[in-house]
């Protein structure tokens, strides 16, 4: 932006760099990281109860 | 009011009752109650973080301040976006959701106190949101009922009496859930309004290039000639008087960065851009929601969404807010901002209303409503889980139903801040202050045990108490008697020792943030390595894989 001086400049183009950060991660990771190790902790868990539960 | 204005209130009051009943129904347990089921959408999440981050005053309020002091508030917008979304949903997000669900935490406190193996922290934490939470969300609730019952031509305790009783209905039935939910809308609604704004500012001053010249044609028109101009010489509170201010201060132009080092460049850097831009990794509404999702995988999806509603927030604002002085004066006989709204909190109401089309003006309405719908539903929701989770149910040796005792603390909660809305509409020091105050007060105190408790082992649950105390002592002791705004307004440094402040020159214009919160930081190290570290297994129950 030719009217503003180097530091509001400098802030400027850094918010719409740290925006497009923001969505290029997003696009990036959109699919990833679905199922983590504590879901996978936490269903297990619930499997172990189901099985106890069918069992008693 | 027309019926175009009938049919949008009742449109959205359905919307935001439906919202409510939907997170009504969905809400099972007290989990869902709490931290709404830990299986919250991205989207939704985003948003909500969002609107509840972005009140009415961070738009009219920061706007106006934009008209004043100019788009230097950039750096601000950088700081939301790089540290309140980027950092905070990237790095402090999902350890803070592994380990919130790992210890089975429910609200901030609750996951300090665990993460420390502490009752005292959870209930100092509470401690903390009880004593200044209400202050913040009373000046909320006023500056919400202000507009309403301007808008609407009502009572202010009318406007006050309604709006309360909207927002306790659907916190109550729908908990986190509802609040979520309604958060949702209001943000999509504040995201709508604000990028509508930005293109009939840019559009009416005849594009970018134009809007952006005649800009620094105005300043120079305007403000430069105040140069000749002794303060004495204009009248305390004038329009002329704060722009002659904010050229002492520093400032040269509404699209310059202040002198550096300048008063100006620290009120903008370290009390404007790091006071809020830090101080909001510490927010115990805003750290809670963390802990509303799943998986790793809707805190990626959540920081796409939350960096563009952040930028089309605070960004738009601050641009709108600087170009408003050029549109004055083009179309109000070639005055600025200032000198035609009269001061800066009616800069941008004042602008909506001249420059805006009739309907616009009513759209953007429903965006200040939900802006601080949005913000105050949080809020009491945050509180009432600080009554009943963190209080009660750790005084209580019975078993008791967290839901019934939360909804009761939020209902106290709201009963008190709708009393102080009552009693201050005019908004004591202390009120109108208070947003700048609990942003210094909870990163002084919660942020290095917050940080330190997610990656940093070796901390200790004495570090953590001393570095809370410290922060609060060295904050409210800056906050009391030494920063600019705060001391002078809240007047108790005047009372005892004659004098706004304790200190004078540049340091007074130094956020308590910048003061408090290293000091804070080196206390949890040094505390932390001189005291025994925590037990092992504990250690390993929050952290493990």
């Amino acid at each position: 932006m030719e009217h503003f001086d180097f530091g509001v400049n400098l802030a400027f183009w850094l918010t719409i760099l740290s925006t497009l950060l923001c969505v290029y991660y997003g696009v990036v990771n959109w699919n990833k990281d679905g199922e983590d190790h504590v879901d996978a902790k936490a269903k297990k868990w619930a499997k172990v109860e189901d099985k106890i539960d069918e069992d008693l | 009011m027309g019926a175009f204005e009938n049919i949008v209130i009742i449109l959205y009051l359905a919307l935001v009752g439906y919202l409510g009943y939907l997170g009504y129904k969905q809400t099972k347990s007290t989990e869902d109650y709490l931290i709404a089921g830990r299986d919250t959408h991205p989207f939704i999440m985003a948003l909500s973080y969002g609107a509840t981050f972005i009140s009415t005053a961070a738009i009219v309020g920061f706007g106006g301040v934009a008209a004043w002091l100019g788009q230097s508030l950039l750096w601000l917008t950088f700081f939301n976006i790089f540290v309140g979304i980027f950092v905070a949903f990237v790095f402090l997000g999902n350890p803070t959701r592994k380990m919130g669900y790992r210890l089975n935490a429910h609200t901030f406190p609750e996951f300090l106190g665990k993460r420390f193996d502490s009752k005292f922290i959870q209930i100092f934490g509470a401690v903390i949101i009880l004593l200044f939470m209400p202050l913040y969300a009373t000046a909320v609730l006023i500056g919400g009922t202000h507009f309403i019952s301007l808008y609407f031509q009502v009572d202010y305790s009318v406007a006050l009496f309604v709006f309360s009783i909207i927002i306790t209905a659907y916190v109550i039935a729908g908990g986190l859930k509802g609040v979520m939910l309604t958060d949702a809308l209001q943000g999509t609604i504040m995201f709508i309004a604000m990028a509508i704004l930005l293109v009939f500012t840019f559009d009416s001053l005849g594009g970018i290039d134009q809007a952006y010249t005649k800009l620094e044609m105005v300043w120079q028109q305007t403000v430069a000639p105040l140069a000749e101009v002794g303060m004495k010489e204009l009248k305390p509170g004038s329009a002329d008087f704060m722009m002659k201010l904010s050229t002492l201060w520093g400032f040269n132009g509404w699209s310059n960065m202040p002198v550096f080092m300048s008063n100006g460049w620290l009120f903008v850097i370290t009390t404007i851009t790091l006071g809020v831009g830090i101080g909001v990794l510490a927010q115990p509404q805003l750290v809670v929601r963390f802990m509303t999702v799943k998986s790793k995988q809707e805190l990626n999806r959540a920081v796409l969404i939350g960096g563009i509603f952040i930028i089309s927030m605070t960004g738009f604002i601050f641009i709108v807010g600087a170009l408003t002085n050029a549109w004055y004066f083009e179309f109000n006989n070639g005055q600025n901002a200032l000198q035609s709204a009269g001061s800066i909190g009616k800069v941008i109401p004042h602008f909506i209303n001249e420059a805006m089309p009739k309907w616009f003006s009513f759209i953007f309405l429903f965006a200040l409503i939900s802006a601080a719908m949005s913000t105050l539903s949080s809020q009491f929701h945050t509180m009432g889980t600080a009554v009943g989770r963190d209080l009660i149910e750790q005084f209580s040796s019975k078993d008791i139903n967290s839901t019934m005792i939360t909804r009761l603390g939020i209902i106290i909660m709201i009963s008190f801040a709708v009393l102080l809305a009552y009693a201050f509409d005019q908004q004591p020091a202390i009120i109108a202050r208070s947003t700048a105050i609990f942003f210094a007060l909870c990163a002084a105190i919660f942020l290095p045990s917050f940080i330190a408790g997610l990656f940093w082992k070796r901390m200790t649950t004495q570090g953590a108490i001393a570095s809370m105390f410290v922060g609060l002592l060295v904050s409210s002791f800056w906050l009391l008697f030494v920063h600019f705004k705060e001391a002078k307004a809240l007047g108790i440094c005047k009372a005892i020792f004659g004098t706004n402040s304790l200190l004078s020159g540049k340091i007074i214009f130094v956020d308590a943030l910048i003061i408090a919160l290293p000091l804070s930081i080196a206390t949890a190290i040094i505390v932390s390595l001189l005291t025994k570290p925590m037990d092992k297994k504990h250690l390993e129950k929050c952290f493990s894989k």
